[in-house]
């Protein structure tokens, strides 16, 4: 008899809902009983709105609980574990019978996420047991030329999952044929896009999927050292890349004359971040790894000629090295057959913002918007209605609702003025105001801005002042003209990706929202009633029963009224903090 | 671009003088080590919270980076604070998706609980409040954390209620 395995989710979301005190409740109550299970920790499962998992999977099958709390787990243990009775009201998804939640499964296919919230992400032989450490085993022992991996990467049509969309194979190619002693490679994990997870989850469930594909990509190209540069905002992800590489050493997958192969050295190091957006760029990442200010610099010489510390180098995202075993080990075609013509295979997302099941999501390039939010998704929160879906962060843009049917795939995304980006996805209804989104990404690239190009630098600041005052009500005619002519400027004239994208979240929500920037200008108005100076609370005569409530709660005393009778908001006095409608329990105060 | 100034003395009259021993291993680590910089100024981040001004003096003199470097990286990296810190760091999360989800409440709320401002300390140097570009729990929106504690789908409410509990803690 197969022993009973039990999953607990552990990456950051999942402890920040509480499933460390759900593992502990589970092994203190396998400890006073005796029982004889298997309780495990793993990665990032997927299904982040049903936090905090846990994973039952016995002779019988497997169980997927969600949102378990302690008081759960207690009779989880007592009905499952003990009695055998899967309590089916709590089950979010069983290979055994259909769920609520079977939709958000449906259509995904895991490649880089294979290993997620399946293995222990602390134990490399969990790993190995999936195949792990197995494509580079045979590349080494069928002897395989760095010519014929690198050719496998490029037939597998792989495109850099960072965003650029640059063939991984090609860039492989260059730092192979460059010459020098020394060649690095680096694993780009600075993820500082704002509303994406998709690395995160990848470092924290399965962190040797990326080591074992940084060494192949090392193999190939003939580097002898290799930096994982993440962000020190992912504890957690470094402690258990650290904890990795240390097992990979251990087993010889790391260090000199690798898996006996003589002259095979490599050794990889994690490089915490600092806190800086534009280090994404890679010639800035490179400048931050030799302990400089994170400043890119001028291409040519591209990284693959003149790299860190001027040697050749080669960078790709974690995603992109993640996938790299898979196709090591299971051929080109197992790849190529995902996806489009020219987007070939899987592409990971972050869902988030107003969706019913946000998560980390692994879908075949191809499958259009429209499907990841209504499908997997399960549509908007609250049955509001869908407006705007906002890809690539700060450099992407927002793709409008008659848009959605816009497919997953780097050009046809590009086409509508928005980016694939490295994967945040974030979904927003008719209460998102879109001025104040484009607000929002300018005031964090004006932040994020090194400073070295004056039109990044300062054009992002006018561009921020100009959006400020509109979204204050203070819009005046011709704004939206010198938004666009500086946001041109500003693409032409900077040296970086972030300049050069910087203005895309203007310049989409221009284009297709154009008339909720006319309503701020004109009308002072916000159609998504958003945009707190253009709002008016009044009260509702026919609805308010002089309870006093409103006037007990405002900060500013804006509000007369005796008891019982109808309240009055004098309209000079409110600060528009708009605790009355908040408080006030019969509906009687108005948002216009 | 951000930009952040180092303390004037008379500010940091009533601090503590600092104990600059503790930054001796870190200093024999990575001294002569090439792209050691930011390393060394994590490490001394580490041990005091921030980056005091003597630090820098002495990391330069024992290590020969040159202060002008250090001050250049120190102020161009958002991790570096210039400044002493409260015992508890309050981080609430700007991301995008926390931003959709109205994470200006949430900073206003703790702003008018403690009565400080966003990067500011409290008088009792118990919390600093800081706003962070994302903490990559985004379906958890909004989220905030504290310390090594990250919490999520909170509403103004909850919170405050959250660093009340720790307030009272402390004074117990």
């Amino acid at each position: 008899m197969k022993k009973t395995k039990v999953l607990v989710g552990l990456a950051s979301c999942g402890i920040a809902a509480g499933a460390n005190k759900v593992y502990e409740q589970l092994k203190a109550l396998q400890k006073a009983d005796k029982l004889d299970f298997e309780l495990k920790k793993t990665g990032c499962i997927g299904m982040c709105y049903r936090e905090p998992l846990v994973e039952i999977i016995d002779e019988t099958g497997s169980y997927l609980y969600g949102e378990v709390n302690e008081e759960k787990a207690v009779e989880i243990f007592n009905k499952h574990l003990k009695l055998n009775e899967p309590i089916k009201d709590y089950i979010v998804k069983s290979d055994l019978f259909k769920t609520a939640d079977d939709n958000f499964w449906d259509g995904q296919v895991k490649i880089a996420l294979r290993n997620c919230g399946v293995i222990d992400p602390e134990n490399i032989n969990e790993y190995e047991e999936r195949g792990g450490y197995h494509a580079i085993r045979n590349i080494l022992n069928d002897k395989t030329s760095q010519e014929q991996v690198i050719q496998t990467v490029l037939d597998s049509g792989i495109r850099g999952r960072g965003g650029g969309g640059f063939p991984t194979g090609m860039k492989w190619r260059f730092a192979h044929k460059s010459n020098a002693d020394t060649k690095y490679i680096i694993c780009n994990a600075d993820e500082g896009d704002p509303g994406a997870f998709m690395d995160r989850s990848l470092l924290e469930g399965d962190p040797h999927a990326v080591i074992e594909g940084l060494i192949i990509g090392a193999y190939a190209i003939g580097a002898n050292e290799g930096i994982i540069y993440c962000r020190a905002e992912y504890p957690l992800a470094i402690k258990r890349l650290n904890i990795a590489l240390n097992q990979a050493r251990e087993k010889g997958y790391l260090g000199k004359n690798i898996m006996g192969i003589k002259g095979f050295n490599f050794d990889l190091y994690v490089k915490e971040g600092a806190g800086a957006f534009v280090c994404g760029e890679e010639t800035a990442l490179m400048a931050s790894v030799e302990g400089e200010r994170g400043m890119p610099r001028k291409r040519p010489p591209f990284p693959a000629e003149a790299g860190l510390w001027g040697k050749p180098t080669n960078i790709n995202n974690v995603e992109t090295f993640a996938n790299i075993p898979y196709i090591i080990l299971n051929g080109a075609e197992s790849f190529s057959k995902y996806g489009t013509e020219k987007s070939k295979g899987t592409k990971v997302f972050a869902l988030t913002g107003k969706i019913r099941h946000g998560g980390a999501v692994e879908v075949p390039m191809g499958i259009s918007i429209r499907d990841i939010i209504f499908k997997l998704g399960g549509g908007i929160t609250g049955d509001k209605k869908f407006k705007a879906v906002q890809l690539g962060g700060p450099s992407g843009g927002c793709i409008p609702e008659y848009l959605a049917d816009t497919i997953v795939d780097y050009d046809s995304v590009n086409a509508t003025g928005a980016i694939m980006g490295s994967g945040g996805m974030v979904v927003m209804d008719e209460t998102t105001c879109m001025v104040d989104m484009a607000r929002f990404f300018l005031d964090f690239t004006r932040k994020e801005s090194c400073g070295k190009c004056t039109f990044c630098r300062m054009g992002t600041k006018r561009m921020l002042e100009i959006l400020e005052r509109i979204t204050q009500g203070e819009g005046q005619e011709g704004d939206i003209e010198k938004l666009e002519e500086l946001a041109y400027q500003i693409k032409d004239n900077s040296l970086c990706g972030l300049g050069q994208t910087a203005p895309n979240p203007v310049l989409t929500t221009i284009k297709y929202f154009r008339n909720e920037y006319e309503a701020h200008i004109k009308d002072k108005k916000c159609p998504a009633k958003s945009c707190k100076e253009l709002l008016t609370y009044t009260v509702d005569p026919d609805k308010c029963t002089g309870c006093t409530v409103c006037a007990k709660n405002c900060p500013s005393n804006a509000i007369d009224g005796a008891r019982k009778e109808v309240h009055f908001i004098r309209q000079d006095a409110c600060i528009k903090c708009g605790m009355c409608f908040t408080k006030c329990k019969f509906d009687a105060i108005v948002l216009s | 671009m951000r930009v952040k100034r180092i303390l004037q003395k008379k500010e940091i009259a009533s601090l503590q003088a600092v104990d600059l021993d503790l930054i001796d291993p870190l200093i024999e680590k990575y001294k002569n080590k090439k792209g050691n910089l930011i390393p060394i100024l994590q490490g001394t981040q580490d041990i005091y919270g921030y980056l005091p001004e003597e630090a820098f003096i002495k990391i330069s003199e024992l290590t020969g980076l040159k202060l002008n470097e250090m001050y250049g990286v120190a102020t161009f990296y958002t991790q570096f604070r210039l400044h002493p810190v409260g015992k508890h760091i309050i981080k609430v999360c700007h991301g995008t998706a926390c931003h959709v989800q109205n994470a200006t409440a949430i900073s206003e709320a703790i702003e008018e609980a403690l009565g400080i401002k966003d990067g500011e300390t409290t008088e009792d140097n118990l919390f600093t409040l800081e706003s962070v570009a994302c903490l990559g729990c985004c379906s958890l929106a909004p989220v905030m954390m504290i310390g090594e504690n990250t919490f999520g789908k909170l509403t103004s409410s909850q919170a405050v209620k959250i660093i009340k509990e720790i307030k009272i803690k402390e004074s117990n």
